[in-house]
């Protein structure tokens, strides 16, 4: 995340537990998706500026989505990857411009959409496809799934 | 039978001729022939000799390679292991340059205490600009404490646990300096932006600025020391129709590659708070 967070694409950076998170969520047989998103979100939000809870409720809100995406988009996961990252950049960021408006900061939306979300969202995006079948193998490795099918 | 030469002309016909021979020989007159025969005998010699050095090879080239391999891998770690070195000591140099920078900068500036910390991190969020330092509340590092470079004011500490603080860089959106611009003696505010942009607000309309004036902080407030470098002027925006001028700073540091900053630790930042006016309803 430490070496991620200093290739900056304009002013937006990858979020690398979000897309960790996402991929691991979308993996079937995947159960402790929830644990992880507990545990990243905490450790983002104690080394962030931000309030804790924010990254906090961002994963776990992206973890609920993919959980329900999963039941539906099961035969697609990049498509459901690349909707589940899109939507969960999105609602990380909405929710640390609302955080931070309310604390005060002089943020313009306009300004931060564009040199920071876009940006941040194709990074994102980008760091997807090489995400899930990294977390696939993953999981493949972690649950013996070629053994029991 | 009896030879019809006596055996002293025989002797001496020999002796002429051989003696004519030589006398030819020295004057070169035989020096197509010479060459002749060396270049032969240089040709056949040089055959031979390549064919006895290719057959010795063949017989001697397995303990050959053999060593040769052993004496590269050899050579490959220890080209290895000064390369390291070489790592090591460019780091090392590095680090001693911006050392003794800040050394000079705090000779320069006695009256103020510094200790040195090294950056280890970054926040992570995109929309902050804070830094974390590997000193803490166990060095006596408190919040509020101004941090520098020898370059110049990078910002303060914003929180701080036992062994690191998070550092709030002047770049930061919800940073805000109280400055003093060096050549118009005036105040204004120094914020910065998400992009890490920094920008003056609240010039007044009459002072006359210029590019290139150098930003001081002012020390009002009681947040920073006065008198600390931030930057210089560039940008100049002056609209009639508005009530102050606005101008962007260059800052002498460049926040991406901080390593190595310095915390003021005999400052106390003052909270005004409680003597700010509250608004009447």
């Amino acid at each position: 995340m430490a070496i991620i967070s200093r290739i900056p694409l304009l002013g937006g950076y990858a979020d690398l537990m979000l897309v960790a998170i996402a991929a691991w969520s979308l993996q079937e047989r995947v159960e402790t998706s929830w644990h992880w998103a507990i545990l990243g979100g905490l450790l983002v939000g104690w080394t962030s500026a931000l309030p804790w809870f924010l990254s906090l409720s961002g994963y776990l809100l992206i973890v609920l989505l993919a959980r329900i995406m999963v039941r539906r988009l099961w035969q697609a996961p990049l498509i459901a990857i690349f909707i589940l990252v899109f939507l969960g950049t999105l609602i990380v960021h909405f929710l640390s411009i609302f955080v931070l408006r309310l604390m005060g900061s002089p943020l313009v939306i306009g300004d931060v959409l564009s040199i920071v979300t876009l940006p941040s969202l194709f990074l994102n995006l980008f760091l997807a496809l090489p995400a899930l079948p990294i977390f696939r193998d993953l999981a493949v490795w972690v649950y013996d799934i070629e053994d029991e099918e | 039978m009896k030879s019809s030469f006596p055996r002293s002309l025989q002797t001496t016909i020999i002796f002429l001729v051989v003696g004519g021979i030589l006398a030819l020989a020295l004057g070169g007159y035989f020096s197509p022939v010479s060459n002749l025969f060396s270049a032969s005998l240089v040709s056949v010699q040089t055959w031979v000799s390549t064919r006895y050095i290719t057959i010795r090879n063949f017989f001697n080239a397995p303990s050959d390679i053999l060593s040769l391999q052993q004496r590269n891998a050899q050579l490959e770690a220890e080209i290895s292991g000064l390369q390291t070195q070489v790592i090591q000591l460019q780091q090392q140099l590095t680090d001693t340059q911006v050392l003794a920078a800040l050394v000079d900068f705090s000779q320069a500036n006695p009256e103020s205490i510094y200790k040195a910390a090294s950056v280890i991190g970054r926040d992570p969020s995109p929309f902050l600009h804070y830094i974390i330092i590997n000193s803490g509340s166990n060095d006596g590092l408190r919040r509020g404490m101004p941090v520098v470079t020898n370059q110049g004011l990078i910002g303060r500490i914003d929180a701080v646990i036992a062994d690191a603080a998070r550092v709030q860089l002047i770049t930061d959106p919800a940073s805000a300096v109280n400055i003093r611009l060096q050549s118009a003696d005036t105040d204004a505010v120094l914020v910065g932006s998400v992009t890490g942009d920094l920008s003056l607000e609240m010039i007044s309309q009459d002072v006359k600025i210029q590019e290139g004036d150098i930003v001081l902080t002012s020390g009002l407030g009681g947040d920073y020391p006065p008198d600390l470098l931030v930057g210089q002027l560039f940008n100049l925006r002056k609209r009639d129709y508005e009530l102050f001028q606005e101008a962007s700073v260059q800052s002498t540091v460049d926040f991406s590659r901080l390593e190595i900053v310095l915390v003021i630790m005999n400052f106390k930042p003052i909270d005004i708070t409680p003597l700010t006016p509250e608004e009447i309803p």
